[in-house]
């Protein structure tokens, strides 16, 4: 495989396990390039990346915006809700005056599903990259959900993946699963039956209601971010007992394999899917995916605008 | 204009499920705005015009028991003008427009003057509903002996539900006292918790927020429950799931006064059509899964759902590119009710032109009691000639509604109506509109 085949990056219930697996293999030579004293290639020089987000984020804002300027391209962030620029414009006006203002890439976050989608339709030029929608997926982050394990595993065949938490609500969790089951792992998701969408055995997964079958022998367990309004919007009676069924605790954690490796999207909630003490754990690798994410959106930028 | 004095339809396959005529080559002659008479090698009278209908379906004009046509207060969506120009596009002679207009069809002044509106810009016959409660709130009913003395046909609050059970039985117990069918939008508000999609499989993939069958059925049951109650009748719009179905039908089979429409795009479109999230495609209720679809195919086959209905709901195309949680719902029906219909129902074989046509004719006509949807002597002379052959490609772009937000676009459709005659006058010719 040349490149990767479609020219947007939406989400990897579209890829191909090929194209996940030259992402992952373009992200190790970046991994390179960030650990030199200058983090500087030119690969990118003269394209413009601007990054529309639409729902604020600064740390995934900031990992695109180092990954652009690591390859020399320049970056212009807008934020609708603030910005005079697109502030009440609809949606295609803003992408296409974007275009027509030379923008080389939009990397896109917003609020709604299939926003990123409906942006690339109304380009001719331009790349959209998906920076999450709504609850839809965030390629990025399942990308590098995916190089981390591979790096810390040496593999994602066979591995067994348990996600824990509010799946429903979770763009990642979507990404993982569907990324995860491509590349032959397979994965386990558990969370409170009010947060389990129908469908996610049809997608991949294997379901359970309690936590402690999911995570027994698993060799990654990636707990997700649990948001306070899920009690406020009668799906949960509280955290406190979320925390007491679904929440994370070494003792739990020793369920799964010895070697088992922890993940979070961040940012976490301590004290609620995770106990405080896992965060900076040994097992966990949460610093680590906030690195390598840079890496891996490098790649996808390298790919996407520097192949052709 | 001067109206065409006397016109014969000649040669065509004549189709009048009122009459349980289907008969090729036949004619109808059409005497100042009346049917005249129905039969074969009928003399022209002189100064008559000739239509030759050889190889079309002459049909009853079709009554469409479900259209928005969106004036008073929303003329960038529709007026009445467009909205029954489009109807007479699609082969609609008769349409029930829905009265969530702003301000609401709640009272009498606003009902007469969209009959009023429609006598003067009306390219098809209209018939107003009114409310079924004041300001669409659920909370008081409407003044309905009145509104029904101002035109209405029907009541409906349809857009939003009536939540209270209470108020709805006593909307049937009124309406029913006064001849009116009342028209139930059924989804449990809080079932449907702010869903923009049918939940499953799909609203999960997608990851858009769902809104489970349930919120449909369990305003089906209650609807049904009530009618035996108050021994009224209901009538449940825009059906789209198997089990609502299945309700339907056992009702019936006890003899309850209950009947039912379903769309064509709940006939011909899957909940797996959303991929790709064209805001065509968000529709309340919304698209189900395909056994769904399946099961309302068989109730329509099988008589347990009697009325084809569009559910004409135009937009602005502003407001469709907006992001899917934020576009209104809606599809812009009128144009490719016939055409959808008999390509995925009557040209597969599932349902016979003479049953297909019943939906969209006299069906509606009668559980509204208009004077409608038939070819019998003596009936108005509203007439659809479709060409059972006639093969386009829909485009969104050219229609007549101002909405243009349709997910057949780009659907190679066959079956379209062409030519549209509302009482003796010819509106629609060969796909254009006259005048
Ligand atoms: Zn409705
Ligand atoms: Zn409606």
């Amino acid at each position: 495989m040349a490149g990767l085949a479609a020219r947007h990056l939406l989400g990897l219930a579209e890829m191909e396990a090929e194209e996940i697996n030259l992402v992952l293999e373009t992200a190790r030579p970046m991994a390179g390039v960030m650990e030199r004293p200058i983090k500087k290639v030119p690969t990118l020089r003269g394209k413009v990346l601007v990054t529309l987000f639409y729902e604020p984020s600064t740390r995934t804002r900031v990992s695109f915006e180092l990954a652009a300027k690591y390859m020399g391209a320049d970056t212009v962030s807008i934020a609708p809700a603030t910005s005079s620029v697109v502030k009440g414009e609809n949606l295609r006006d803003t992408v296409q005056t974007l275009e027509a203002l030379g923008a080389d890439m939009v990397v896109v976050r917003h609020q709604t599903a299939g926003v990123p989608g409906q942006l690339a339709g109304w380009l001719s030029r331009t790349v959209v990259v998906n920076a999450g929608d709504g609850m839809h997926e965030h390629p990025t982050q399942g990308l590098l959900d995916l190089f981390t394990i591979r790096e810390e595993k040496g593999r994602l065949v066979g591995l067994e993946v348990a996600i824990i938490g509010d799946i429903l609500h979770s763009r990642v969790a979507r990404s993982d699963i569907w990324g995860l089951t491509k590349m032959g792992a397979r994965v386990r998701v558990a969370g409170p039956a009010t947060l389990l969408p129908p469908g996610l055995e049809k997608m991949g997964a294997q379901v359970y209601h309690r936590l402690e079958p999911a995570l027994e022998g698993a060799d990654v367990v990636i707990a997700l971010r649990l948001q306070q309004e899920r009690q406020r919007q009668g799906l949960l009676p509280s955290l406190r007992e979320y925390a007491a069924s679904f929440g994370l605790t070494p003792g739990r954690l020793a369920l799964a394999k010895p070697d088992v490796l922890l993940m979070h999207p961040g940012p976490v909630n301590r004290g609620v899917e995770l106990a405080a003490e896992l965060v900076d754990a040994p097992c966990s690798a949460i610093n680590r995916q906030v690195t390598n994410g840079v890496a891996v959106r490098m790649a996808v930028l390298y790919l996407l605008l520097g192949g052709g | 204009m001067n109206p065409i004095v006397s016109l014969l339809i000649k040669g065509g396959r004549v189709i009048d499920p009122a009459s349980g005529m289907d008969q090729e080559p036949a004619d109808v002659l059409v005497l100042e705005g009346k049917i005249a008479r129905v039969g074969c090698d009928l003399p022209a009278p002189a100064g008559a015009r000739v239509v030759d209908a050889s190889g079309r379906i002459v049909a009853p004009g079709l009554v469409d028991m479900h259209v928005h046509l969106r004036e008073p207060g929303y003329e960038h969506k529709e007026t009445i003008a467009t909205g029954t120009r489009a109807a007479a596009m699609g082969g609609i002679t008769s349409l029930v427009c829905m009265p969530n207009t702003d301000p609401p069809a709640d009272n009498p002044g606003t009902l007469a003057w969209i009959a009023a509106r429609a006598r003067e810009t009306g390219a098809a016959r209209v018939w107003p509903a009114g409310c079924i409660t004041k300001g669409r709130r659920g909370e008081e009913l409407a003044e309905m002996a009145s509104l029904a003395a101002a035109g209405a046909v029907a009541f409906s609050d349809d857009g939003f539900p009536v939540a209270r059970a209470g108020v709805m039985r006593r909307a049937l117990e009124y309406a029913g006292s006064l001849g009116r069918v009342v028209i139930s939008h059924c989804e449990d508000p809080d079932l449907a918790g702010g869903g923009v999609m049918h939940e499953g499989y799909w609203s999960t993939v997608l990851g858009l927020v769902g809104m489970p069958a349930a919120a449909e059925e369990v305003m089906v049951a209650r609807e049904i429950i009530l009618a035996r109650l108050t021994g009224q009748r209901v009538h449940l719009a825009h059906l789209s799931t198997g089990l609502s179905a299945a309700m339907v039908r056992r009702a019936r089979e006890e003899g309850l006064p209950v009947t039912a429409e379903v769309t064509p795009h709940h006939l011909a479109l899957s909940d797996a059509a959303v991929a790709g999230y064209d805001t065509s495609t968000k529709v309340n209720p919304p698209l189900r899964p395909q056994e769904d679809v399946e099961a309302l195919r068989q109730a329509l086959a099988g008589g347990v759902v009697q009325v084809i209905a569009s559910d004409h709901a135009p937009h602005a195309a502003q407001e469709k590119e907006q992001d899917f949680d934020q576009v209104p719902f809606g599809i812009s029906g009128v144009e490719t009710m016939l055409p959808v219909v008999a390509t995925v129902l009557v040209k597969s074989g599932l349902l016979a032109w003479s049953r297909a046509l019943a939906a969209m004719t006299v069906k509606p006509a009668r559980i509204l009691g208009l004077p409608v949807g038939t070819l019998e002597p003596g009936a108005l002379a509203d007439i659809t000639l479709i060409d059972p052959e006639l093969e386009m490609v829909v485009d969104r772009d050219r229609f007549v509604s101002l909405g243009h937000n349709s997910p057949f676009h780009g659907w190679k459709l066959s079956g379209w109506p062409v030519m549209t005659i509302v009482g003796g006058e010819i509106v629609m010719d060969g796909r254009q509109l006259l005048s």
